[in-house]
């Protein structure tokens, strides 16, 4: 995956201006930095649905969103993306058909995301963290190359994250490329890399480790409060 | 476009409606009951004869309206349309997915008003039953697909709401349901040429009068037919993959 000089304005602000980077098969990046820093922004440009005003994303060899890419990327919305008015299985029934996934799809990753119990609840009588897995499991549905994922486990106890993630690795470890964003410092550290951003640019990038060492932080918290307010050395 | 698709759509938005089981009573009960409501008004026979079919005209063409205005722009402000532009769904696929889904609501829609206005109201019909719910069906689509439209300039339910006077209400004016277009000023007259609902009314006039199919009743079908299928291509247009 590749991003050449991308440029958004979104109403009348430059949202990202000018980011570049490439992302590897197979890694995990963790995507950071504060509210509002335009890290939806940049997820919606990967998936192909942001109106962009310059530079190139490219997914998988091909122009984001294009007609090929469609089957290949699962996107998690930040705000959760669901019929309300239906039960979780008929939801991940409906996109899985529209994926063209195998029958028996929904089921399995309603269980992935630990939501087989719920399965012929209504979304809308869902809890915020139940919600937010039944969003996620659309992500999930068919055979997905590239995961972009806009903080899948905010609300959500520490045992359900922890599965999420060993989840991720799984899927990683298959080869899928996963980006996630996420303000929970403890989930970022188990990322292969760090993209730290700040008001639309790219304020770090490397490993976790890297990070924290090039700070001369204790911990990741801290790497990531000294780089945002510029303390960093 | 991919028909398995259209059809997993037609599937869900019906599950939607299985699931909301008020407004389902609404869409068929309503107009079955305002059905009613008009013979009781108007308690002759004859003249319920002759105006009867025009409400058959008008009714599904509203109720479709407002129901597809306000669904429609619930896809596109809960992010659900934004999913389904990343997954491999055509426009038409979803567009094609509401109008076989509404169709066959206005299709028991019509039936039902049908059934009781026949027999238990004593509607007398003189041209052809199946000739009506082709154009009783083809204008609740019609209201689909203005709906579908209308969403697309709407920020918020209650602006989608405030559509369907803006809309639907100058039409009914207009369309010769309550003074025949030829009576009209010159001006109202030149506009209602061009508002497909006239044509709606015009076909069911047609039906309270003749026996047959005739040539125009069978103009006003395809009028409203191309206008549906206008309206459903510029609703397609304001369908964007991506959004600023
Ligand atoms: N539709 C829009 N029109 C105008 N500006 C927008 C729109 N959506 C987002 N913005 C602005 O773009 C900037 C980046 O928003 P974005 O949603 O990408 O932030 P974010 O990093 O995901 O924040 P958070 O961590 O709070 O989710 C923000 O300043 C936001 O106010
Ligand atoms: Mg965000």
């Amino acid at each position: 995956m590749r991003v050449r000089d991308l440029r958004v304005v979104r109403g009348k602000r430059d949202v990202l201006h000018g980011l570049t980077f490439e992302i590897a098969r197979g890694e995990v990046v963790g995507l950071l930095g504060p509210s509002g820093c335009g890290k939806t922004t940049l997820m919606r440009a990967l998936v192909g649905v942001q109106v962009v005003a310059g530079g190139e994303v490219t997914v998988l060899g091909e122009p984001a969103g294009s007609a090929g890419l469609r089957r290949r990327v699962g996107y998690a919305t930040q705000a959760p993306a669901l019929y309300a008015d239906l039960s979780v299985a008929e939801n991940l029934r409906y996109f899985a058909s529209v994926l063209g996934a195998p029958r028996g799809d929904a089921a399995r990753v309603m269980d992935e995301v630990g939501l087989g119990r719920h399965r012929d609840q209504v979304a809308a009588t869902l809890s915020g963290g139940q919600l937010n897995r039944a969003n996620l499991a659309v992500a999930l549905l068919g055979e997905p190359q590239v995961l972009v994922l806009d903080e899948p486990t905010v609300g959500l106890d520490p045992v359900l994250r922890e599965e999420l993630w060993e989840l991720f690795r799984e899927l990683a470890g298959r080869g899928v490329t996963l980006i996630v964003s996420s303000h929970v410092m403890d989930e970022a550290g188990r990322t292969d890399r760090l993209l730290l951003m700040r008001e639309g640019e790219i304020l770090a990038d490397g490993t976790p480790g890297a990070l924290r060492a090039s700070t001369g932080a204790a911990d990741l918290e801290d790497a990531f409060l000294r780089l945002i307010t510029g303390e960093a050395a | 476009m991919n028909p398995s698709i259209t059809l997993a759509t037609t599937r869900r938005i019906l599950a939607q409606l299985r699931h909301d089981h008020r407004t389902l009573g609404l869409l068929v009960g309503v107009p079955a009951l305002l059905m009613v409501l008009l013979r009781y008004v108007l308690d002759q026979p004859g003249l319920f004869d002759r105006v009867g079919p025009l409400l058959l005209g008008v009714f599904p063409f509203v109720i479709m309206f407002v129901v597809t205005s306000v669904a429609t722009l619930r896809e596109r402000t809960g992010g659900t349309l934004e999913r389904l532009m990343t997954m491999p769904l055509g426009k038409l696929d979803l567009l094609l997915g509401y109008a076989l889904a509404f169709g066959l609501v206005a299709l028991v829609q019509v039936g039902a008003v049908l059934a009781i206005s026949l027999t238990w109201l004593g509607l007398d019909l003189r041209g052809p039953v199946a000739a009506l719910v082709v154009v009783a069906v083809l204008d609740a689509l019609l209201g689909m697909a203005l709906g579908l439209l209308a969403s697309a300039f709407a920020r918020t339910e209650f602006q989608a709401v405030q559509f369907m006077p803006a809309f639907v209400l100058p039409q009914v004016l207009l369309c010769g349901l309550i003074v025949p277009r030829d009576q009209m000023a010159g001006w109202l007259e030149a506009i209602s040429h061009v508002l497909p609902l006239s044509y709606a009314i015009s076909a069911m006039q047609e039906l309270t009068r003749e026996p047959a199919v005739t040539a125009t009743l069978t103009r006003d079908i395809t009028i409203i037919a191309a206008c549906t299928l206008l309206s459903l291509l510029l609703g397609a247009a304001t369908l964007r993959r991506r959004t600023p």
